[in-house]
């Protein structure tokens, strides 16, 4: 699949925007060199269409990174909800907590986690997990906090348990914002786990902070375009994932 | 646990680091580190933090009240705040320093950025949030529909405005510890050049970061507190 990303892009429009900032310093040298060695470039197709399949491992790593991270995180986080959902206590500490852990900036993270887990994937996940807790916490209470009271004592008249109404009533009707949840956490984590190559754990990252690319504007935006297209990508399987789910919200004529 | 590669740094070693000058590993053994150098990092990363915070403010924040309060562009307003979270932050940067050039003045503009979806998207979504019953009440008493905004709307939307804000300072203060590829020396910089202030600069500039970020957030969480109407304090609590 990614190897056929470079022939999608506009071929015109590339060659349009590659003439800015050609001063006369490079008029001579524009004829006989290939794109990548003139600065000023934005774009070089030729070079994109060569160099394509260097972006496929990357971006698998990336993947894993994202996916196990966001499973970690999702399951911590619905974990923490559902027991804050029974002892009504623990919700300002879990709030603060998981706030906190979102508040600290991912690359500091990474670094600060290094005396203890070492460089490599497993900080990386233990990090991008930390950061999608405040967002699936926060919106797995939310969702469980909207099932009306009413809907419950409905349940509870027909005869279900707590624990059932929990798994049958109150969780299929948060789904929603649960996975509203998800969506926002998994976007994020595509584009954070980008900063994961500072610990060397992989990933796009790798071909943006690598050696001399960061002044190559091609393979930056090559690898930033991966990264997005990647986390539409998850955002859509998501929505798609939420519309099979809750099939009784098609149902309803708001 | 047991560590798998052999111990980074110590956490004593870093906050000595952050006080007291240390002998670099490449400069031929001159002092790095040390509270003033640090100090002077930690301003440089909140100066470029806070002219970027202004700079989305300025850009998203009138647009966003607009848009809410006209109930147009949800496409924009929603859409945008979506994508813009999908952003690589490194690419940003990186783009910057090799496209337009390294500096502050490039570097600012580039992190605002970062900051506009999520300003934009809170501050429409308040004002949208706010009843409509209400604006209607304050159009009867015949105040002027800027008057709404700034009077009715964005005072009921305080709390999710802030949240936008919030979010957006996170992400730009974040993001600014990466500014030391295009030119700007913040506390980033400790930690990408490993070589010059060793292990313990590293772990010290992650520290600092993370300081810096809970303090800024800690700030935002009690202007929001101080910006919110008596009113709406009571409601909540």
């Amino acid at each position: 699949m990614i190897g056929t990303l470079g022939s999608l892009l506009p071929a015109p429009l590339v060659a349009a925007v590659g003439q800015v900032g050609e001063g006369f310093f490079h008029e001579r040298s524009s004829d006989t060199l290939p794109c990548q060695a003139q600065p000023g470039h934005l774009f070089c197709f030729d070079w994109a269409r060569e160099h394509i399949d260097r972006f496929e491992k990357p971006a698998l790593q990336q993947l894993e990174l994202v996916v196990l991270s966001v499973l970690l995180g999702f399951v911590v986080a619905f974990a923490l909800a559902l027991i804050a959902h029974r002892k009504h206590w623990l919700r300002p500490p879990l709030l603060a907590v998981t706030g906190v852990l979102y508040t600290i900036p991912s690359i500091a993270f990474f670094f600060l986690l290094l005396p203890l887990t070492g460089f490599g994937r497993d900080t990386a996940i233990i990090v991008l997990a930390a950061y999608t807790l405040q967002i699936i916490y926060r919106n797995t209470m939310v969702g469980l906090a909207k099932v009306p009271a009413s809907v419950k004592d409905a349940a509870r008249g027909m005869g279900l348990t707590d624990r059932q109404i929990l798994w049958r009533v109150e969780i299929p009707l948060a789904t929603p914002e649960i996975i509203a949840g998800l969506r926002i956490a998994t976007v994020s984590t595509v584009a954070i786990a980008t900063l994961a190559v500072f610990i060397q754990a992989g990933g796009l990252g790798t071909q943006i902070y690598g050696s001399g690319n960061l002044t190559f504007p091609t393979v930056v935006i090559i690898a930033g375009a991966i990264g997005m297209l990647m986390a539409f990508a998850f955002d859509l399987m998501l929505l798609g994932v939420q519309r099979l789910t809750t099939p009784w919200r098609r149902a309803v004529v708001t | 646990m047991i560590p798998v590669h052999p111990v980074f740094a110590s956490f004593s070693g870093a906050i000595e680091f952050i006080f007291t000058p240390q002998p670099s590993n490449v400069t031929g053994g001159k002092l790095v580190g040390g509270f003033t150098q640090s100090m002077e990092l930690l301003l440089t990363q909140l100066e470029v933090t806070l002219i970027a915070v202004v700079l989305a403010l300025i850009v998203a924040l009138p647009l966003g009240l607009y848009l809410g309060h006209r109930g147009i562009g949800e496409v924009l307003a929603i859409g945008l705040g979506n994508a813009g979270r999908a952003i690589p932050e490194l690419a940003v940067i990186a783009l910057v320093a090799s496209l337009i050039g390294v500096g502050l003045l490039t570097v600012a503009p580039a992190l605002a950025i970062l900051g506009i979806p999520p300003i934009l998207t809170n501050a429409y979504v308040g004002v949208r949030e706010v009843d409509r019953s209400t604006v209607d009440a304050a159009r009867g008493m015949g105040m002027t529909e800027l008057e709404i905004i700034r009077r009715v709307e964005l005072p009921l939307a305080i709390p999710t405005v802030m949240s936008g804000v919030r979010g957006a300072t996170i992400a730009i203060v974040a993001t600014a510890t990466i500014a030391p590829l295009a030119g700007v020396t913040t506390l980033g910089d400790y930690i990408i050049n490993e070589n010059v202030y060793g292990q313990n600069g590293v772990l010290a500039g992650a520290i600092l970061v993370a300081l810096l970020a809970i303090t800024l957030e800690g700030l935002l969480a009690l202007l929001q507190w101080r910006l919110t109407s008596d009113g709406l304090k009571l409601q909540t609590a």
